[in-house]
């Protein structure tokens, strides 16, 4: 499969274009690598046809699918704490978090239906149940999870079946988890290669991303003496997803670019203004009316930046073939050369 | 193994039968069928033979009545990719076969002028070879030339040999989806439109996907793509119907050099093998086989490629996985961070005191 890198001689370039001209004279300037050898350094110098993307970026709409995520972590963080604050006697805090998570849960359901190619179709979503599918499995999350919080929060609303409802705000509490991290392993398991390279990251990611929001929205909604349980997982949520946020950023090299740059950049770097500032606003001010209400808007607009900048980053990965075909070469160069793979230059 | 059992390898991570990844020998009795299932079929591409008349491009457009689109997939333009005689530009969900066109050079240090080498006098052609050593004049010429016919005839782009210091080849290559043993799009499919056939191909039902769109991300090659203004996705079927009647592809029909092969993957791969030994042996030491190889990361291709050049050359990844390979990873991780939100919110509500 390499025989190119190994065989000297063959050093065919591409004999068009203007792309492949500047890129030979930059790559004479630097003195010229031997034939055949695919560079892979610093200003990832790698071969590609005519500039084209080698996987199609994902089809997904924006706003549709990040709003998704957001509107599916919040739902998930807050309908656990529904149920928890169900349990221990807060009747304000349960209330307003089944509402967020009720509302949520059917918003983010009509969002995933709105982004099919086809969505007089949604019902084939629970024709199979496939675990290799991620969205199979989140379809048999999001399902129980919509119809569970959504009940639960329309009867709270009408003020019937007190039972029923705590039963209902359990079911959706038992999914809430899952819905809430399932949205990493849906972006990861593709070829995207900012999205692949953190598939353990992802879920974390997300999931902490969602408690933030979760906390954030019941906190601004609640009284202050019920609130305490929100902000606390306001502020972990924030905490770790800043944590997790930074390796993904950091750890994987080249395909960790995207993050930094262009609009995924500006988005992700507001979202983590936004988020410090809401869990700094939650730990100083949380215990007044204006402060929870600020801090927690805060949070939440944290959250749904991160989701749509790690869109953005994804997609912006997937339409350049350097972060398909360098990280796939360090991994050829790796395996021949029988060591880790980091690239000697 | 005719039944799917409860405790899958996406999940656990065992995964002994290298469902998820790794060399799969009976790709149809993993999806299911029955051992009297017919054998694995294929495509073999041989790209030297390729004179990229894209006969297959059309062939496959007419049986399957794929709409027009321009070289970004736009639907019914006409439009020229401004690149190269490439003007189907990738393959998508209305091109379910792409030639793809490389014009290349390279400059080989010859110490010696290049007249009275065998070969070069071939077909009485006239071209003079300049007196000096002058690199840009040389080059101008050369440039020049290659534009007229008689320069190209002398031109064997088999072995790169045009018999100056400077060498201008074509790689013509059909590119089409692989059929891959572990698919990315087949394994991400959440509705079950995506199936293995009997034949060991990989086809979609259009009346049932419901365009999530999951699976065009999910391919490591950007084979599968979704039809603007009709929302369900579409790629190569390996002519299924054609396939159920005994008749070969359309594409492997129309090719007039065979550089597209049809037949039962095994004999294409021994085959292919063959081929390549005979390229070896002419001297052309960039060939290699794309796709053959069953230990890679999708376990080896349905319909895999003699290459030229690097598979980033002709658009194709290097190093391709299926990202399924991974998700046992991934299910582990989000129920671990699952957890941790549970955690996180039971901590949060046992440590807060009510102020009443």
């Amino acid at each position: 499969m390499t025989e190119g890198i190994t065989t000297p001689g063959a050093g065919w370039r591409r004999a068009d274009g203007p792309p492949a001209q500047k890129r030979q004279k930059r790559r004479r300037r630097g003195g010229g690598r031997p034939g055949g050898e695919v560079a892979m350094v610093e200003e990832a110098e790698f071969t590609s046809y005519y500039g084209r993307p080698i996987i199609k970026p994902p089809v997904w709409k924006t706003p549709d699918v990040p709003l998704y995520l957001f509107l599916g972590g919040a739902a998930g963080s807050s309908s656990i704490m529904a149920a928890l604050a169900d349990l221990t006697d807060r009747p304000a805090l349960t209330r307003n978090a089944r509402y967020v998570s009720g509302g949520a849960a059917i918003a983010s359901v009509v969002f995933l239906v709105h982004d099919l190619g086809r969505p007089e179709r949604f019902l084939h979503m629970l024709r199979v149940i496939k675990p290799t599918s991620p969205l199979s499995i989140g379809s048999y999350i999001l399902a129980p999870f919509s119809a569970a919080a959504g009940a639960t929060a329309a009867v709270e609303l009408l003020g019937w079946f007190p039972r029923l409802k705590r039963f209902g705000g359990v079911v959706a509490a038992l999914f809430g988890g899952p819905l809430a991290t399932y949205t990493g392993v849906l972006f990861a398991n593709t070829a995207v290669p900012s999205w692949h390279a953190a598939h353990k990251e992802l879920p974390f990611v997300f999931g902490a991303s969602g408690m933030a929001a979760g906390g954030g929205l019941t906190m601004a909604l609640s009284p202050i003496d019920e609130a305490g349980p929100s902000r606390k997982m306001a502020v972990a949520g924030a905490a770790i997803e800043l944590a997790a946020m930074h390796r993904v950023e950091t750890e994987f090299g080249i395909v960790s670019e995207p993050y930094h740059e262009g609009r995924a950049g500006r988005l992700l770097r507001a979202a983590k203004s936004c988020t410090a500032a809401g869990a700094a606003l939650t730990v100083v001010a949380g215990r007044r009316r204006a402060g929870a209400v600020v801090a927690g808007a805060l949070l939440a607009a944290g959250s749904l930046l991160t989701r749509f900048g790690v869109f953005e980053a994804g997609m912006a990965s997937a339409r350049d073939p350097k972060y398909t075909v360098v990280p796939q070469r360090e991994r050829l160069a790796a395996r021949e050369n029988g060591h880790a793979p980091t690239i000697t230059r | 193994m005719t039944s799917i059992s409860s405790a899958s390898p996406a999940f656990t991570g065992r995964d002994p039968d290298n469902r998820l990844f790794g060399p799969l020998p009976d790709v149809q009795g993993e999806a299911g069928y029955d051992g009297d299932h017919p054998a694995r079929v294929g495509f073999f591409t041989d790209t030297s033979v390729c004179i990229g008349c894209k006969a297959c491009e059309v062939a496959c457009k007419e049986w399957n009545t794929l709409p027009m689109d321009d070289a970004h997939g736009v639907r019914d333009v006409i439009g020229l990719s401004g690149m190269s005689y490439d003007n189907t530009g990738q393959l998508g969900a209305n091109s379910w076969r792409h030639v793809a066109f490389i014009e290349q050079t390279r400059t080989v240090d010859l110490p010696m002028p290049t007249f009275g080498r065998p070969g070069d006098d071939r077909q009485d052609s006239g071209r003079s070879v300049p007196d000096g050593p002058n690199d840009d004049s040389l080059a101008t010429a050369q440039q020049s030339s290659v534009l007229n016919a008689e320069a190209l005839s002398e031109f064997d782009p088999q072995t790169g040999q045009s018999g100056t210091d400077k060498q201008i080849r074509w790689l013509m290559s059909s590119d089409v989806c692989k059929h891959c043993t572990h698919a990315g799009c087949l394994d991400v499919c959440p509705t079950g439109a995506l199936f293995r056939t009997e034949f060991g191909t990989v086809v979609v039902q259009d009346d049932i996907c419901n365009g999530c769109g999951y699976c065009v991300p999910s391919c490591p090659y950007g084979v599968i793509e979704q039809r603007k203004g009709d929302g369900r996705v579409f790629k190569c079927t390996m002519c299924y119907d054609r396939l159920t009647d005994g008749l070969q592809p359309a594409c492997a029909t129309a090719c007039p050099t065979q550089s597209i092969q049809f037949g039962n993957l095994d004999e294409l791969q021994a085959r292919a093998d063959a081929r390549l030994a005979t390229l070896k042996e002419q001297g052309v030491e960039t060939a290699r086989l794309y796709g053959r190889d069953e230990d890679d990361g999708v376990g080896g291709n349905g319909a895999f490629f003699l290459l030229l050049d690097e598979p980033e050359v002709y658009g194709l990844p290097p190093d391709p996985i299926v990202t399924t390979r991974d998700l046992p990873a991934m299910w582990k991780s989000a129920g671990a961070a699952a957890v941790m939100i549970l955690g996180v919110a039971l901590s949060a509500v046992l440590g807060s005191r009510r102020l009443r």
